[in-house]
């Protein structure tokens, strides 16, 4: 994997948008490219559900919200340290989804995302009934949270340097999955589920593995974005307005490829910034990235990178 | 509680669900004569909401006269909306419909959040009611319940006994063996599609007539629908019609011992398990 | 002379019809059997149940000794019994290398990406898809595309195959390189067992025939003996002329 220059170019990109804000000191860049990375995280991860294997997981943002509980009730209330609690909400959430996958992913492709488009809400509402939780009002994490890592500033850029480094693991994951048998197993099953299974491609266990493996980081991440931000409640960790973007991400940058929804969550992250500023747009949010989404599907399916790819093939080799 | 209010409540339920089913009918009929699944459903129940707020409290009408113009208008809008979004995606791959009339939702939703906000809406309507012991049922469910049956005989008489209804059954059976005796398919998916959201907008100004609604009730209405077109079976409108009656039941039975927040994990629940046990609809398992 | 599958007294019904009706088969190894009948015979459904799409109602269905009966698609693949469609189910998104890399990778010999990718050159090079390996599936001519449906199920390096109706819809000289290419299979020791309308082709690769009818076995035995059979013929005398229905379809 290392031979291809695709791996280093994300490692590059990956220091430099962790160094430049730091040896700048500019913590408003800081902010704006955590949001970024967040998106390009939950992005890419789904694209292994919808690009690859073929399969809309309209729920996605449960497992960032999940991880984000797990790991921030292991601080707040055990007093971990940040990296395990991260980890153990990742490990945690990727173990329920995958008994969950193994059970729900026996449907086809519509059932499978109409169920997951009910999970979001029905997980809201359970941990806002979930008392040891904080309910409705959420985990608040006091300052001594931070005193392990030398206070809450120097927590911050640490927070920002870890998720930054879970970006680019989830590319790098995308792409060491999409060069492996387990990958082709995948995309075999995207393509035609029934002959992939002909050829002997283990669906129901692919795609259950599939489920639980894009789970993984997006949950580190809530883990580790939640710790940032200071608090977590339900409204904010399962916000099905993220969720939807982030398919409009991976549509929009090019379902299937490695890059595609990492430029998409990046586009779009542009596109929204310059719409919310007008205050006018704000409210019209959700209605471009519908219309947007509409448009993709109609015209350009294969998103950005399919346009870029189908025009220009000898790119392939650098943009996988 | 006592016996009787309990079953009154199923009862009520009863009368709801058949509400329920004429919005799951509008969504199997899509489903099973083109295969796609019309995420924008709740969008369109709650459009006839919406039509029943202008129409009865805004421009004063008689509250029911909101029925026949909500089965045009949601008819018109259908037909437009197929061929604005549906049209291009028939026959591909069954994620890009879901993400299609997914998309439609979404700007749906946001247009009317723009315009409404998400602030309740209700319109009161008043019916007599008919009292059995100390349970008064609403008229206005009554009502409901009838008005569902009749368009729901209606739509059954419209499938089987004109010349368009025989075709969609057509189409739904064989697309290609329709086209090839002379039927012209896209036209008739797109009356197909303007029918099933006509159902579903009639449906939203029936619920309206009983509920209070915002912008963003449309998630739980369709989350109903579909559990019902699950039980009910897919593109089987009368296994819909049961299974809504089903639902309403289920809701009667439940919703005296639990809080109403607890209303949708309970349908989610039940809708996954259903989808994991019965594949292809509780009532289609007896049909054989 | 070993067998290599046997399909005991298996029956199938689908709602009131009954498919397939306590049908005996018999496969030995390094044999082509051919299975015929008319329209509606069952013999797709037949198929269906060997290679695990849905289970039979009764009998059983032994591969290799082992009892396969209702074991799901990937499971009978991966016993070294592969299948190609009637109905072509190309993976139209990947190219031809990726689509038989898929066959190379999970079927019999579980090979790694990079042996898989080796074992796929060289089948499709047997089929003769060796210069279109970066074409993608999707456009490929119909006959590529019974070509690569071929190979794909080759690349498993099978024990047996099974072929539905490879020869649908191709034109003469292609049915002449399709016979070929089935006669070279045999070659490599993979054992054939295959559905076909064309009847001069399977009365002249086949080394054994099974008639079906009506779900059930009509008759069986070598080509000579089917063809002569009175019973067989009023069977598709019944239907269409067999050998009418095949060149243009």
């Amino acid at each position: 994997m290392w031979r291809r220059p695709f791996p280093w170019l994300v490692v590059a990109v990956a220091l430099g948008v962790a160094l430049v804000p730091y040896w700048t000191d500019d913590v408003e860049l800081r902010e704006g490219l955590v949001l970024a990375a967040v998106y390009v995280i939950l992005a890419s991860n789904l694209n292994l559900m919808i690009g690859y294997a073929g399969y809309v997981n309209f729920g996605n943002i449960v497992f960032f919200g999940l991880g984000g509980y797990v790991g921030v009730y292991l601080v707040s209330e055990w007093h971990w340290p940040l990296l395990p609690a991260a980890i153990a909400g990742g490990l945690a959430v990727s173990a329920v989804a995958l008994l969950f996958g193994l059970g729900i992913l026996r449907l086809r492709g519509a059932f499978f995302a109409l169920a997951t488009i009910g999970i979001n809400e029905a997980v809201r509402q359970l941990v806002t009934n979930f008392e040891p939780w904080g309910g409705a009002t959420g985990i608040y994490l006091s300052f001594d949270a931070y005193a392990p890592l030398g206070g809450p500033m120097q927590a911050l850029w640490l927070a920002y340097f870890l998720i930054v480094a879970v970006m680019a693991l989830s590319l790098l994951a995308s792409y060491a999955i999409r060069n492996s048998k387990f990958g082709l197993g995948l995309l075999a099953i995207g393509q035609n589920e029934d002959a992939a299974a002909t050829l002997g491609v283990p669906t129901p266990l692919f795609k259950a593995l599939v489920y639980s493996a894009s789970a993984m980081l997006p949950a580190v991440a809530g883990a580790i974005y939640f710790f940032k931000l200071g608090i977590i409640e339900p409204t904010g960790a399962f916000n099905l307005g993220l969720s939807i973007e982030a398919i409009v991400m991976v549509m929009l940058g090019g379902q299937g490829t490695v890059i595609g929804p990492a430029l998409g969550a990046f586009l779009y992250e542009e596109l929204r910034g310059a719409l919310l500023t007008t205050e006018a747009f704000s409210h019209f949010q959700l209605v471009i990235a519908g219309a947007l989404l509409l448009l993709i599907v109609l015209f350009v399916p294969g998103g950005l990178m399919g346009f870029v790819r189908r025009r220009w093939p000898r790119l392939r080799w650098w943009l996988e | 509680m006592g016996m009787t209010a309990i079953l009154a409540s199923i009862l009520d339920g009863v009368l709801i669900g058949a509400v329920y089913g004429l919005a799951a009918m509008g969504l199997t009929l899509i489903w099973g004569v083109m295969n796609v699944i019309n995420l924008a459903h709740g969008a369109m129940i709650v459009f006839g909401m919406f039509g029943l707020y202008f129409l009865a409290s805004a421009l004063g009408l008689p509250a029911y006269s909101a029925v026949p113009i909500s089965i045009v208008s949601g008819f018109a809008c259908g037909v437009v909306l197929y061929w604005l979004a549906v049209h291009r995606i028939i026959g591909r791959p069954v994620l890009m419909s879901l993400l299609a009339t997914f998309a439609v939702n979404m700007v749906l939703v946001g247009i009317g959040t723009a315009l409404w906000t998400t602030s309740p809406f209700n319109v009161s309507v008043t019916l007599p009611g008919i009292t059995w012991g100390d349970y008064t049922f609403t008229g206005t469910h009554i009502m409901a319940a009838v008005l569902a049956g009749v368009i729901a005989g209606l739509l059954y008489l419209f499938l089987h006994h004109t010349r368009v209804g025989k075709a969609i059954r057509a189409v739904a059976s064989n697309r290609e063996a329709a086209e090839l005796s002379g039927i012209p398919t896209t036209q008739i998916l797109s009356m197909a599609f303007g029918l099933g959201v006509a159902l579903a907008a009639v449906s939203g100004t029936l619920i309206a007539t009983m509920f209070p609604f915002t912008v963003l009730s449309g998630d739980a209405y369709q989350l109903k629908s579909f559990v019902v077109t699950v039980l009910g079976g897919l593109g089987n409108p009368a296994g819909a019609l049961l299974g809504g009656i089903a639902l309403g039941l289920v809701e009667g039975l439940t919703t005296p011992f639990m809080p109403v927040s607890w209303t949708p994990i309970i349908e989610f629940g039940l809708f996954v398990l259903c989808l994991m046990t019965f594949p292809r609809g509780i009532f289609a398992l007896s049909k054989g | 002379m070993s067998t290599l599958l046997e399909v005991v007294n298996v029956s199938k019904r689908f709602g009131g019809v009954l498919a397939v009706h306590d049908l005996d088969l018999r496969v030995d190894a390094g044999e082509i059997l051919g299975l015929i009948g008319p329209n509606g015979a069952g013999k797709s459904t037949v198929f269906n149940l060997i290679n695990g799409v849905y289970p039979p109602d009764a009998g059983r269905i032994v591969f290799r000794g082992a009892d396969i009966t209702g074991k799901p698609p990937y499971r009978v693949a991966r016993s070294g019994l592969a299948r190609a469609h009637q109905i072509v189910q190309p993976l139209a998104g990947l190219t031809v290398l990726e689509n038989c890399t898929v066959g190379a990778c999970f079927g019999r010999e579980n090979l790694s990406l990079s042996a898989a990718r080796e074992a796929a050159r060289e089948v499709a090079g047997l089929v003769g898809l060796g210069g279109q390996l970066d074409l993608l599936a999707g456009q490929l001519t119909t006959a590529g595309k019974k070509r690569l449906e071929l190979a794909r199920a080759l690349s498993a390096r099978p024990h047996l195959l099974l072929l539905d109706e490879v020869l649908a819809g191709l034109n003469q000289t292609e049915i002449e390189q399709m016979i070929e290419i089935v006669r070279r299979i045999r070659e490599r020791g993979v054992s054939i067992l295959m559905i076909e309308h064309v009847m001069r082709v399977i009365m002249t690769l086949s080394d054994r025939i099974v008639v079906l009818n009506l779900g059930e076995k009509l008759t069986q035995g070598t080509p000579r003996e089917v063809a002569a059979d009175p019973e067989v013929i009023a069977a598709y005398l019944g239907d269409e002329e067999p050998d009418d229905m095949d060149e243009r379809q």
